[in-house]
């Protein structure tokens, strides 16, 4: 008897071992491996040891001594001519801009004609941001093998001369803002979303099974459709020239030079992304209204309750798994979502993916990249708590 | 143009239909480039831009050296940037054997020891004679990178939405006065820092000088700040004609090889600007420790040729970078028309041309995008 329920149980977990590998794989190595990125930036540390070792003796205040600017200077030539030194430089530029050329440039020149007396005055000469303390202070600080500072950047802070956490000039804070915007955009498409799709789902969920079929249809069809082909048709239909800002005219409502801007904006991201993300609020509430027997609302009828008492106490009070599923998988999705608000988003319809990307793609700030995704992770989970405490996560359902 | 535009964002958009928050499916695609990097031994992946200017990459010159080697040639689309050829370089598994890079790129890719060093020996003499060295303009040309295509952008205009006075400098992209009506802009520092400073009046050798002082950046954004209201943004190079085409906007930023295939292709009433535009590079690149190093720099060096080079004006007005090169520019092929007045290094469009500085772009593109996206925000 207990040697069969083992063999249940290993069955069980041979069943499920390609796809619990295929996850780990896949997905939580990688996730994990990005958490490890946003703290742990170990490349410059293990390009330059004899400068970082010399300058944790530095004092940080005054320029180091000859010993420094030699030791620095003899490395940086090495490094160069193994090809490592670009990908340091780029390191050091991310904390102050200039760097890069200042160490390939200085590097590149004593490489070609090696200083016979002071390594300092060799190196101010060829770049006089050298004889400057803040260039050895992003040295010493991008040689950090653990730390903070791709968290301090998303959040828009800094750390100034002798460590202490400031903010970023103004000019030069973007992270914060964008997160709350991002979550801003995804509360008002979760909260449009589900206006729309409660009474689609209703109509579905209590038509008789045929024509529900054709509804259903009509929900599945644009879901099935490529997401960059919705996207485009919005721009068709909403852009300055289109559609429905033809029709406005022609009709008499807008007059030529009131034609509306409905997209490149706020409000071209909240619509297109409305109508890519509807199904997966309108499907959850489906099949949950599904299973709400129409019976319970003629009972209530009978005993005298009004359309709007009966549908208040007793059929909202069991649409709301499906109201809770639906929701928290349109805000999530819409969170992290990229192609939609970079296409019709324009200038204020931009969410925190746009830069999440461009540090994965072009700055390749990987680093900062985890640390936003990480920043966003957090969030979420923190939100999904609190809303497990508000609805209760046992209660949610798919169908 | 729709359908290019689609086909440049087709990898982006596979991973957002899958709905996966873009960093999951990132790092996804790393974990599994070891399961697509099996692919034949001998077929030489080129990666280009797509468009019509990847159709032009095809004919100009993968299917003459197809013809010429016998040798395989695959051809993939990108979208610039670093990030998918440093995942292959850093995990020893290059299933991209050429890149097709801008200059900047390929700069920042070989000090970062991404990318096989292409001597300018190994490059074939001009078809005047003279030796590669001395054939690339100075400073156009990285030690990674053969090849070489000079792209300009422009501002250019839909016609019909100016039946009285024409614009015709870089100044008028910035008059809303004379020239009412709507901007595109790709969204992005680069470029456009450059085309404020010129307009407000800062001499073409003087541009990145002033970029290099806080109030030089200030002057640039202030500029931005005179038209902010009335600019539509752009991301890929397909969009502004097809914003143009649409009245969408009245004038645009724009790559002069898509205007041209726009004025040229699909009849567009459209005109370029050849006043203050920005002038970049871009080569062929080899990616370090590719499986296919031979054929790779064979490839390079049939690419690189004077003829290769005037070949890819046939399709698209895009320059050789190299000096003989542009000495064989001659008619676009399916329309039979003269190039030379459409190409970026034609000496009247040159009056007023500013070569893009990869050095400063290097150096300051990070907090420039920054200071960018804070002004986009406000």
């Amino acid at each position: 008897m207990a040697l069969s329920l083992t063999d249940k149980r290993l069955r069980a977990a041979l069943l499920a071992a390609p796809l619990v590998i295929f996850v780990a794989v896949t997905f939580l190595a990688p996730l994990a491996l990005m958490l490890v990125r946003s703290v742990y930036e170990p490349a410059v540390a293990d390009s330059i040891p004899a400068t970082l070792n010399a300058l944790a003796e530095w004092d940080g205040r005054d320029l180091p001594g000859e010993e420094i600017y030699r030791i620095a200077g003899m490395e940086f030539v090495a490094l160069n001519a193994e090809r490592r030194l670009g990908s340091v430089a780029t390191r050091v530029n991310r904390l102050q801009s200039g760097m890069r050329s200042t160490m390939l440039g200085t590097a590149r020149a004593l490489g070609n004609d090696p200083p016979a007396g002071s390594w300092r005055d060799a190196m101010i000469a060829v770049d006089e941001d050298w004889a400057d303390v803040s260039t050895w202070l992003a040295i010493s600080r991008a040689g950090e093998r653990i730390t903070p500072r791709h968290y301090l950047n998303a959040l828009d802070l800094d750390r100034g001369a002798v460590g202490e956490i400031v903010a970023q000039p103004e000019d030069r804070r973007i992270y914060v803002s964008l997160l709350v915007r991002t979550f801003g955009i995804s509360a008002a498409i979760t909260l449009i979303s589900l206006m729309l799709a409660y009474p689609v789902a209703w109509l579905l969920a209590h038509a008789p099974p045929s024509r529900a079929g054709v509804l259903l249809l009509l929900v599945l069809v644009p879901f099935w459709t490529s997401l960059l082909v919705r996207t485009t048709s919005w721009i068709v239909l909403l852009q300055n020239q289109g559609v429905i800002n033809d029709l406005l005219v022609v009709i008499g409502i807008l007059a030529e030079e009131q034609r509306l801007a409905m997209i490149y904006n706020m409000t071209g991201t909240i619509i297109a992304m409305v109508h890519v993300l509807l199904p997966f609020m309108i499907l959850p509430l489906y099949s949950i209204m599904r299973t709400i027997p129409p019976r319970h609302m003629q009972a209530a009828a009978s005993l005298g309750a009004s359309f709007w008492q009966s549908f208040r106490r007793v059929y909202w009070p069991q649409s709301l798994p499906g109201v809770a599923a639906g929701s928290l998988l349109v805000f999530i999705m819409s969170i992290g979502f990229y192609i939609t608000p970079a296409l019709v988003g324009g200038r204020t319809g931009q969410l925190i993916s746009s830069m999440i990307a461009y540090h994965m793609e072009q700055s390749l700030n990987w680093g900062l990249a985890a640390a936003l995704g990480a920043i966003l992770l957090l969030l979420v989970v923190l939100l999904y708590l609190i809303y497990n405490r508000l609805v209760g996560i046992d209660r949610m359902r798919l169908g | 143009m729709r359908s290019e535009l689609q086909t440049r964002h087709s990898a982006r958009s596979e991973a957002e239909s899958q709905n996966l928050p873009t960093l999951t499916s990132l790092t996804l695609a790393l974990a599994l480039a070891g399961i697509s990097a099996a692919a034949g031994a001998q077929t030489l992946t080129l990666v280009s831009w797509g468009g019509s200017y990847g159709r032009s990459v095809e004919r100009a010159w993968v299917e003459p050296f197809i013809e010429a080697t016998g040798i395989e040639v695959q051809i993939e689309d990108y979208n610039g940037g670093l990030a998918q050829l440093r995942a292959q370089v850093e995990t020893g598994n290059v299933f991209w054997d050429i890149v097709d890079m801008p200059t900047p790129d390929a700069v920042r890719g070989c000090d970062e020891g991404l990318l096989e060093f292409v001597a300018a020996g190994d490059l074939p003499v001009g078809a005047d004679g003279a030796p590669a060295e001395k054939d690339y303009p100075p400073g156009t040309r990285s030690e990674c990178a053969g090849g070489g295509i000079v792209s300009a952008t422009i501002i250019a205009y839909n016609d019909e939405l100016f039946p009285g006075e024409k614009p015709s400098t870089l100044e008028d992209y910035f008059d809303l006065e004379r020239f009412p009506g709507r901007r595109g802009m790709r969204r992005v520092p680069v470029v456009n820092l450059e085309f404020a400073l010129i307009a407000d009046g800062v001499p073409l050798d003087a541009v990145y000088r002033t970029l290099d002082t806080d109030e030089g950046i200030a002057r640039a954004f202030a500029k931005l700040d005179t038209i902010k209201d009335q600019i539509v943004f752009w991301e890929a190079g397909a969009q502004p004609p097809q914003m143009l085409a649409d009245q969408e906007v009245v004038m645009t930023t724009a790559y002069n090889g898509r205007i041209f295939n726009a004025q040229i292709l699909e009849n567009q009433p459209f005109t370029i600007i050849w006043d203050g535009q920005v002038q970049e590079t871009s080569g062929l690149v080899i990616a370090l420790g590719t499986p296919r190093l031979d054929i790779a720099k064979r490839f390079i060096e049939f690419a690189s040729s004077s003829e290769s080079l005037a070949a890819i004006s046939k399709y698209i007005s895009y320059s050789p970078t190299r000096y003989s090169g542009n000495a064989l520019v001659s008619t676009h092929l399916d329309t039979g028309i003269e190039m030379g007045p459409h190409m970026p290094a034609a000496e009247r469009n040159m009056r007023r041309a500013l070569n893009s500085d990869w050095f400063w772009w290097a150096d300051n593109r990070d907090e420039m995008n920054e200071r960018f996206s804070v002004w986009l925000s406000r």
